[in-house]
């Protein structure tokens, strides 16, 4: 049993958490948010200078760690100050399946991706696919031109922006088959490529993506991408969950200082034993997910079952205490935690929408237990 | 980051698991697997067993007959006794009053009392709550007043668990109601329950069962120098004791194996033609409670390894507690639910030795509505967990 960061980790949690101390203020982030991009690119390659998205890719991808602790330290740290940039899209679901199914051009791109110069996207989920993992009606043939796409892609983390898109489409099989999947990289430009951006309820951006017998390279052998699917979400499930964490980490100490600096019957409301008590249940959950986080973190290069059923239980985890976190912080707040100036709210927004992403706490509850039946 | 035992600790927890396989007499193994009672020759049983290999006694140094364990070594020992079905360490004298005497104690003190824990020769129980000293404990109003070499002890203590085993009790007793604070006034004594003025009378707890007492004190005569530390000291005594009472507060141990065992009951029950574990609701429940003490695990494996480092441990001790006795709680009240209707009979005398007419329902059930009640002590005992979230506010959050 260690529980102590290694010599690397710590050095890049101090340099995460000095760079968004020093130069990544809520007004700031704020300001990014409402760029057309979604982001600074500016703050984004600074970001990618200093090693941030190379740390979630291991050495054989071009990056300097990729195990799940590294997931989980950079996502903690984006979590607590806020951030916007597209370190999801870009360096856990654009760069995995780049890194597991390579192909001819993925050196080069993944380089490129984690220096911050290229933005990837993944276009995985469907309108109707709510959160089944392998739910695609999207179709991939294989003419004379060589692969085209068909179909339809639902909320697209920075799909708007991407330079490339990681598309999943089905090669045969039925509507929800794990067999007969592959994944498709399309460039930005594409023709056949419709995208339609909007922001999303928290300040990310998204897309909504149209493919019309759009040109695409296969990445891997089409039909068997199931498996790296599935990698991918857990890893971006591991990020999340540690976002969450972060993110929880921060409303709280912000509801801390307005329980002892507001007064309300002559003393700070911190002396209310009915908040107290609320504010403890808090750290204690939030606790219970640093825990759960630091286990899918152990276990993301576990044998399936095992990682899938750990970064299940965090993911579960995070969706409860994000909304337990949010709820409970806007409440001590009382009336300033529903305005848009206030910082908390924010972050509040960010910890619930989590949820919305790649499964919620109650999709992630069933597939543990189906998980744990199937053993 | 590593979250699994090094070889060392595994080969420690193997050592363990194959003493214990081989040291836990069947008989008393089974009368635990079953949750039969177990009787006051059957502890002292197993701690003479414990003690010949130098493992009843985990929180001392070996040079005092200890095990000396490290607290990675402790947690992995209590983990192997709960999984071998062992009877868990009566810890009174073990675990409460022996570090105690080991901090605080003279040499007379240590000489006498030692051996003696060690040897089973006495049978401690704590005299601390009051009828009017519950979660308020520092307004205990027991009186001791010196008189020459004596105190004169006055008062009523409560709860004392397995009270009516025990030969002698370490108290907390008020020996200045004039200090400015109630904290002040109080003093740390050992109180020999031979002694005249000394009644047990027993408390029936709501399943039926007798395990704690009321310890009547009526001009008891105490020699002083069976005052453990300064006299009005006896605050820092308890609030030290208190940190070692607090560390097996956690029950990630119990909790996992009746997790376990509540898999192989969902399994075996039936729900609308189909097992327990696969109806919809239920099997829901025990998904989330699985999740918890996953998570609840490593929070503890947290703390155990920062004690390790030697690191303190303050109020995350305290967050230990309340999640993990509320988790305890979650799984017994799943236990019960499991069986529907066979939580009903009540057959006290089913728990005993010999008794072997064929259970109402199946076997399994007939202990899980009264451990689940038994198990509501577990968010009062200890400091309650409301208690623990006002230490939690006040020391880690500064409210």
């Amino acid at each position: 049993m260690e529980f102590t960061l290694s010599e690397e980790r710590r050095m890049l949690a101090e340099t995460a958490a000095r760079y968004l101390r020093e130069r990544y203020p809520l007004e700031l982030r704020h300001a990014n948010a409402a760029r057309a991009e979604g982001f600074s690119p500016a703050q984004w390659r600074e970001m990618a200078e200093l090693g941030l998205v190379a740390a979630l890719l291991p050495p054989e991808a071009g990056g300097l760690g990729g195990a799940g602790a590294d997931i989980a330290l950079v996502f903690e740290h984006l979590g607590r100050a806020l951030v916007v940039e597209p370190f999801l899209a870009t360096g856990v679901l654009g760069a995995t399946p780049l890194w597991r199914l390579g192909g001819p051009e993925a050196g080069a791109l993944l380089e490129s991706a984690a220096a911050g110069a290229t933005l990837l996207a993944l276009a995985h989920g469907e309108p109707e696919g709510r959160y089944a993992p392998a739910h695609v009606a999207t179709t991939a043939r294989e003419g004379a031109a060589g692969w085209r796409l068909a179909g339809r892609k639902a909320v697209v983390l920075n799909g708007d922006a991407a330079a490339r898109l990681v598309v999943s489409a089905r090669v045969s099989g039925a509507l929800t088959d794990e067999d007969g999947l592959a994944l498709f990289l399309v460039e930005a430009g594409a023709p056949g490529l419709t995208r339609r951006g909007y922001g999303t309820v928290e300040g990310g951006r998204a897309a909504e993506i149209t493919l019309e017998d759009c040109p695409a390279a296969p990445l891997g052998a089409p039909g068997t991408a199931f498996p790296v699917i599935e990698e991918v979400l857990a890893r971006a499930c591991l990020a999340l969950s540690a976002e969450v964490l972060g993110l929880a980490e921060t409303a709280k100490g912000i509801t801390l200082e307005h329980m002892r600096t507001r007064k309300q019957f002559g003393r700070p409301i911190g002396q209310f034993q009915a908040l107290q008590h609320r504010m403890v249940e808090m750290v204690l959950e939030i606790e219970q997910l640093r825990s759960a986080v630091m286990l899918a973190a152990a276990r993301l290069g576990a044998p399936r079952r095992e990682r899938e059923r750990a970064v299940s239980a965090a993911k579960n985890l995070a969706g409860r205490v994000g909304r337990l976190v949010a709820e409970e912080c806007i409440q001590i707040h009382g009336g300033i935690g529903m305005t848009w100036e206030h910082a908390l709210p924010h972050y509040a927004k960010r910890l619930v929408m989590i949820d919305h992403l790649f499964g919620d706490s109650d999709h992630h509850l069933a597939r543990f237990r189906d998980l744990g039946m199937a053993g | 980051m590593d979250l699994d035992l090094s070889p060392g600790e595994a080969a420690f927890r193997d050592e363990v698991r194959a003493w214990l396989a081989a040291a836990l007499p069947a008989r008393i193994r089974d009368k635990v697997r079953a949750q039969k009672r177990l009787t006051k020759a059957d502890h002292e049983a197993w701690h003479a067993l414990l003690a010949g290999r130098g493992w009843l006694c985990l929180h001392w140094p070996r040079a005092l007959g200890g095990a000396g364990f490290t607290p990675v070594q402790k947690h992995i020992f209590e983990a192997e006794m709960v999984a071998a079905d062992a009877p868990r360490i009566v810890p009174f004298g073990p675990n409460m009053l022996g570090p105690v005497l080991i901090e605080f104690g003279t040499a007379a003190q240590k000489a006498h009392c030692l051996p003696r824990i060690l040897s089973g020769a006495d049978w401690w129980c704590q005299g601390y709550s009051e009828p009017g000293a519950g979660s308020d404990l520092a307004s205990l109003a027991t009186r001791a007043v010196r008189e020459g070499d004596h105190y004169i002890v006055n008062g009523q203590k409560t709860w004392t668990t397995l009270g009516h085993h025990a030969n002698a009790m370490f108290a907390l007793v008020r020996t200045d109601p004039a200090a400015p604070k109630p904290q002040q006034g109080i003093s740390f004594l050992l109180i020999d329950m031979a002694s005249p003025g000394v009644e047990v009378r027993p408390i029936v707890t709501l399943d039926g069962e007798h395990e704690v007492n009321e310890v009547w004190l009526t001009d008891v005569r105490v020699p002083v120098e069976n005052l453990v530390g300064r006299e009005n000291d006896g605050w820092t005594v308890a609030k030290y004791l208190l940190g070692f009472e607090r560390t097996g507060l956690a029950g990630t141990a119990f909790s996992r194996q009746g997790f376990e065992h509540l898999k192989r009951i969902a399994r075996i029950e039936q729900a609308d033609g189909r097992p327990l574990a696969e109806d919809p609701a239920f099997s829901l429940r025990m998904a989330e409670v699985e999740i918890d003490l996953m998570a609840m695990d490593v929070f503890n494996l947290r703390m155990v390894s920062a004690a390790n480092a030697g690191e303190a441990i303050g109020p995350e001790a305290s967050l230990i507690k309340i999640k993990g006795t509320e988790l305890r709680q979650r799984i017994t009240d799943l236990l019960r639910r499991a069986v529907g209707p066979y939580a009903m009979p009540f057959v006290p005398e089913a728990f005993d030795e010999g008794y072997n007419d064929a259970p109402i329902g199946p076997g399994h059930a007939a202990p899980l509505a009264r451990q689940y009640f038994n198990m509501r002590k577990l968010s009062i005992y200890g400091g309650s967990n409301e208690i623990q979230k006002n230490i939690v506010a006040k020391t880690m959050l500064g409210l």
